[in-house]
């Protein structure tokens, strides 16, 4: 019992990942600005933010739904913690999760962008309700091929439905992404990866620029340090999924460590040079990226799964 | 004009009054929102300045925000004249507290070459509280630098 409790809430659990996310958040400040040839944030800056919100005033906007708009940050925090969980604990070898555990991991890394999408929509700002209806469209357009990558993964470990049974099969036999599928279908991934993040190029939902930090407009204080710290996990976390899915998976025995610290290095690494080297895409522009290119890449990868490549 | 808001007078001796270490994450991660009254558009330019890799004001944890609410620091440059007086004043109003304002230029700190002029409503201390004036026509970046720099440092 005493063994869960310090699984769920210390080491791979909620500390463990909200001081890794928060470095990692911190590493894609300090890669950005060090391919912008500036110095960057110091090492604490997540820490610095987090406090700060904490201390300032929350303000509630006369035509806001009260309740609905106060929860949703929890509600988002508290979804990207439970896939956190559940992604985290296979991959460390804590638990073996369950049968299925990758259709509902699925279902829960969706719960904090719906969050985002309905606190904005309760804050009755107007382009807090762009940023929402732009959200919502990045999330259909992601979807289906997030799913159907899942389920070309599924395919190639011979029909594993969970986390652990997949990262089994890759330590067998090698890691998915040395064939010609495997590449094809990392790539489809990292792209999911990087509108799930909400990331340049798929960050028209928040964009600064025009529309003020859209869905998170009218959030200040506290709400909005919760929303960081869904961020802080989910950056943690799906690089992990990543790592789990197409890279063999994290093994933690001796030298193992320094390999998977440097495989998901490697992939927020990635993500962080895709944001830094593409303009925003209209949410016209992303969609199509997703429905058509990233779908066809994957079925792609799926035909030449069944021909053995 | 809401003639009933109270002018509140500044609020950053609020935040001295907390707690060291909060004070500290306060000071060192200040989101920025930038107010351009009815400027020549010069103290805009060196505002954007400070944020190139030049000067970059990241490495003091400062954040350019594009939503007020996120804010910590209003900077305000340019004349206020009669149009933006009534919006300076809601943008004020809608910060969360505790916010620093900083007059930047010769304008925001006392009107300058506008402070004849017939629409001319300011200075910004006669709308808002003002923490911190930093004068010139336009500051170099450097002096906006060391401006809040300095304040944040002033016990
Ligand atoms: S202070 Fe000078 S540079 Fe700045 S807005 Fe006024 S006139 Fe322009």
């Amino acid at each position: 019992m005493t063994q869960q409790l310090i699984h769920y809430l210390l080491f791979p659990g909620l500390l463990f990942m909200v001081i890794a996310g928060g470095f990692l958040s911190w590493f894609d400040r300090k890669i950005t600005a060090w391919v912008q040839f500036r110095k960057g944030p110091p090492l604490l800056q997540p820490l610095y933010d987090f406090v700060k919100l904490m201390v300032k005033e929350t303000i509630l906007p006369r035509n806001a739904s009260r309740v609905t708009f106060l929860l949703s940050p929890i509600f988002a925090a508290t979804g990207a913690i439970i896939a956190g969980l559940m992604i985290l604990l296979p991959a460390f070898g804590v638990s073996a999760g369950f049968d299925g555990d990758i259709i509902v991991i699925f279902y829960v890394l969706a719960i904090p962008s719906l969050s985002y999408i309905i606190g904005a929509l309760s804050s009755g700002n107007l382009l807090a309700s762009v940023g929402a209806s732009r959200e919502m469209k990045l999330i259909i357009g992601y979807e289906l091929c997030f799913l159907l990558i899942l389920a070309a993964i599924i395919l190639k470990s011979g029909y594993q439905l969970d986390l652990a049974g997949i990262v089994a099969v890759q330590q067998a036999d090698g890691a998915f992404i040395g064939s010609v599928s495997g590449v094809l279908l990392f790539v489809a991934l990292m792209m999911c990866i990087q509108a799930k993040l909400g990331m340049v190029p798929f960050d028209a939902a928040e964009a600064e620029t025009e529309i003020a930090s859209g869905f998170l407009i009218e959030y200040s204080g506290p709400p909005l340090a919760f929303i960081k710290l869904s961020k802080y996990i989910l950056i943690l976390v799906l690089p992990v999924l990543v790592v789990s899915l197409m890279l063999g998976g994290l093994n933690l025995n001796g030298w193992g460590i320094i390999w998977a610290v440097l495989k998901i290095l490697l992939v927020v690494l990635l993500v962080t040079l895709v944001r830094n080297t593409n303009p925003r895409l209209t949410i016209k522009q992303s969609m199509r990226f997703f429905f058509i290119w990233m779908n066809l890449l994957v079925i792609a990868a799926i035909v030449l799964e069944y021909m053995g490549l | 004009m809401d003639t009933n808001f109270q002018l509140p007078s500044s609020d950053f001796p609020q935040i001295k009054k907390t707690l060291g270490f909060k004070e500290h994450c306060f000071k060192k991660s200040l989101w920025l929102y930038h107010f351009g009254g009815a400027s020549c558009n010069n103290c805009d330019i060196e505002i954007l300045d400070c944020l190139t890799p030049r000067y970059d004001v990241e490495r003091f944890g400062m954040l350019l925000i594009g939503s007020v609410r996120h804010a910590d620091v209003l900077l305000v440059n340019g004349s206020i004249n009669t149009k933006c007086r009534d919006r300076l004043l809601e943008i004020y109003k809608q910060a969360p507290r505790p916010i620093v304002v900083v007059a930047i230029g010769a304008c925001g700190c006392t009107g300058g070459i506008f402070a004849e002029g017939n629409t001319f409503a300011g200075p910004v201390d006669k709308i808002i509280p003002v923490d911190v004036y930093i004068p010139g026509c336009p500051p170099k970046p450097e002096a906006i630098l060391a401006g809040i720099v300095n304040f944040l440092n002033k016990k």
